[in-house]
């Protein structure tokens, strides 16, 4: 228990500085940071398959092509303009929703139920009854995700495949 | 109570045995390289050190530490100290689920798996922590604030991607075979001769070339271009900090030959296995083991260096070529191949020499198929143009 709290509490600044930060880079090194907490705390849900997948996927390709893209640009010349009134309040409307849809989850959540140590199952996040449930329960959804990353992937590569002289879309 | 200390001292000292042997295998690394470099190169080589120049290393080591370490004035500083403690960081980290060895005999019913930890996620670890390594060289080329560095990082970042891609879908194939993503599990189904590579020939290929390609060594050193980049993404590192980088670079040679090992060619099985286990005991056969999977690794990094004074460096396009339009594909059709294989041992009804034999020749078929598409192109073109 104490280490959730420490583990918790190290989330949470990490994102904190995320925002905070002024150098982009930074932002990006402490996100990947973030994300390895996040993984903590998967490992301390017993689901050590998320960890590994959430680290694979994000904190070592999505994340590396941020900061790729990030290194690119030349940060003196583009430097984001300081956000206007507008682009504040959007913000803070978007972030406050956000925040009561997620105290009104919290809220209706029953902790009380299932989630006691007598039928507390040790396999429950291990890679294979996740593979069961995803792909006997699940098959249709799980399926459906994937054609739609393969739509997403032959766009991406429409969009990137622009030939000299001609449009293709 | 006893049993958990025992296990836990016995733990620990296993754990600082590998992290010795590692760092221990990578400084002889650095001299042995030279060693086949100048005898490929008709040279001499390091022999002022000790005795045949064995002690070349630790020279190396004292050098390093002597020399100035210098900061680049508009760096950022705290960045370009971490980076390249994140390379040896991750470097070392993924020997923690290679199997080195079968269980030790500790006496009084206690056991010590001759593995750091046994997670059911094994294999998914050590490509996590692979695809974590270009971390190091990504900040410290950007953290150097150098045109030079830079673009090193860049090119380390893209081509890391670009053959992580090819060598997780050269990993399914093994996982098909085998049923499971734990790496002890993986060991435990090649025993007895049943090595993957019997398997999987396409699959290890692919494997060999990615892991040129994730330890940024010659033909894919790309990231550290000399003739190109200066230094590439080290140029501004001096001291013990470029110690650190080139140091990292032989201990990802070494666990990645351990890891090739472990998953193509039986991990700690050796010929012979159950006659050492009959007249000698288990704990003598487990520590032969161990001998067996740090030789096959040894091995590897021979044929690492090997390839290092053998071939030329690629083109950039060229390695980006290769890794998508070649490795990609080639991977993909040996999931295939792999699915079609195993149905002769899936269904009990042919033998294990059926799906061997099917394998190679799939692998047979599909290297005639091209051959002949590419030449029949190949024609085409030179009609084409004339």
């Amino acid at each position: 228990m104490n280490f959730w709290y420490f583990l918790t509490a190290l989330t949470l600044l990490s994102a904190l500085m995320v925002v905070l930060s002024k150098n982009p880079i930074h932002s990006v090194l402490y996100l990947v940071f973030t994300f390895f907490c996040i993984s903590g705390h998967y490992v301390l849900l017993n689901a050590q398959f998320l960890m590994a997948v959430n680290i694979v996927v994000y904190a070592g390709a999505i994340m590396v092509l941020f900061l790729f893209v990030i290194m690119m640009m030349d940060l003196r010349k583009n430097m984001p303009d300081s956000k206007n009134t507008l682009t504040k309040l959007a913000g803070a409307i978007l972030g406050g929703t956000l925040l009561v849809i997620m105290v009104a989850a919290t809220r209706k959540m029953d902790l009380s139920g299932d989630a006691t140590i007598a039928n507390y199952s040790s396999q429950t996040g291990m890679v294979e009854s996740l593979g069961k449930i995803l792909y006997r329960d699940y098959v249709l959804p799980f399926e459906l995700v994937s054609v739609l990353f393969f739509v997403a992937m032959v766009g991406a590569v429409m969009l990137g495949k622009r030939e000299a002289g001609e449009r293709n879309f | 109570m006893e049993i958990t200390s025992t296990l836990f001292t016995a733990k620990a000292i296993y754990v600082g045995v590998i992290f010795a042997i590692t760092l221990g295998v990578a400084a002889y690394s650095t001299y042995f390289e030279r060693i086949i470099a100048a005898f490929m190169q008709d040279r001499v080589g390091p022999d002022r050190a000790g005795p045949f120049g064995i002690l070349q290393p630790l020279a190396d080591a004292v050098k390093m530490f002597m020399k100035e370490d210098f900061i680049p004035s508009q760096s950022s500083k705290w960045l370009f100290i971490v980076a390249p403690c994140l390379s040896m960081l991750t470097a070392l980290m993924t020997s923690a689920v290679v199997p080195f060895g079968d269980k030790l005999d500790l006496g009084g019913d206690v056991f010590l798996d001759l593995q750091g930890i046994d997670v059911n996620i094994g294999i998914l670890w050590v490509f996590g922590i692979v695809s974590l390594g270009v971390y190091g060289i990504l900040i410290g080329g950007w953290a150097s604030n150098n045109k030079y560095s830079l673009l090193g990082a860049i090119r380390a970042a893209s081509q890391n991607i670009s053959y992580e891609l090819a060598m997780g879908l050269s990993i399914i194939a093994i996982l098909m075979l085998s049923g499971s993503l734990s790496t002890k599990t993986i060991v435990e189904t090649q025993q007895n001769g049943h090595w993957n590579i019997l398997y999987q020939p396409l699959g290890f290929v692919i494997f060999i070339v990615c892991a040129f390609a994730e330890c940024n060594r010659t033909p894919f050193d790309l990231p550290e271009c000399e003739t190109e980049l200066i230094g590439g993404y080290h140029t501004e590192y001096s001291s013990m900090k470029l110690g650190f980088y080139l140091f990292s670079e032989y201990i990802n040679m070494f666990i990645s030959g351990a890891v090739m090992a472990t998953l193509y060619f039986g991990g700690y099985d050796y010929p012979g296995y159950e006659f050492v286990l009959d007249k000698f005991g288990m704990n003598i056969a487990a520590l032969l083991g161990v001998g067996a999977l740090i030789g096959k690794a040894l091995i590897f990094v021979f044929i690492f260096m090997w390839v290092r004074w053998t071939l030329p460096r690629f083109r950039y396009d060229q390695l980006m070529g290769l890794g998508w339009t070649g490795l990609i594909p080639l991977s993909m059709f040996n999931v295939v191949l792999t699915g079609a294989t195993m149905l002769f041992t899936v269904n009990g009804e042919g033998s294990n020499w059926m799906t061997v034999l099917l394998s190679w020749a799939g692998v047979a078929v599909m290297l005639v198929v091209t051959a002949f598409y590419s030449q029949s192109q190949y024609k085409k073109k030179k009609l084409a143009t004339a």
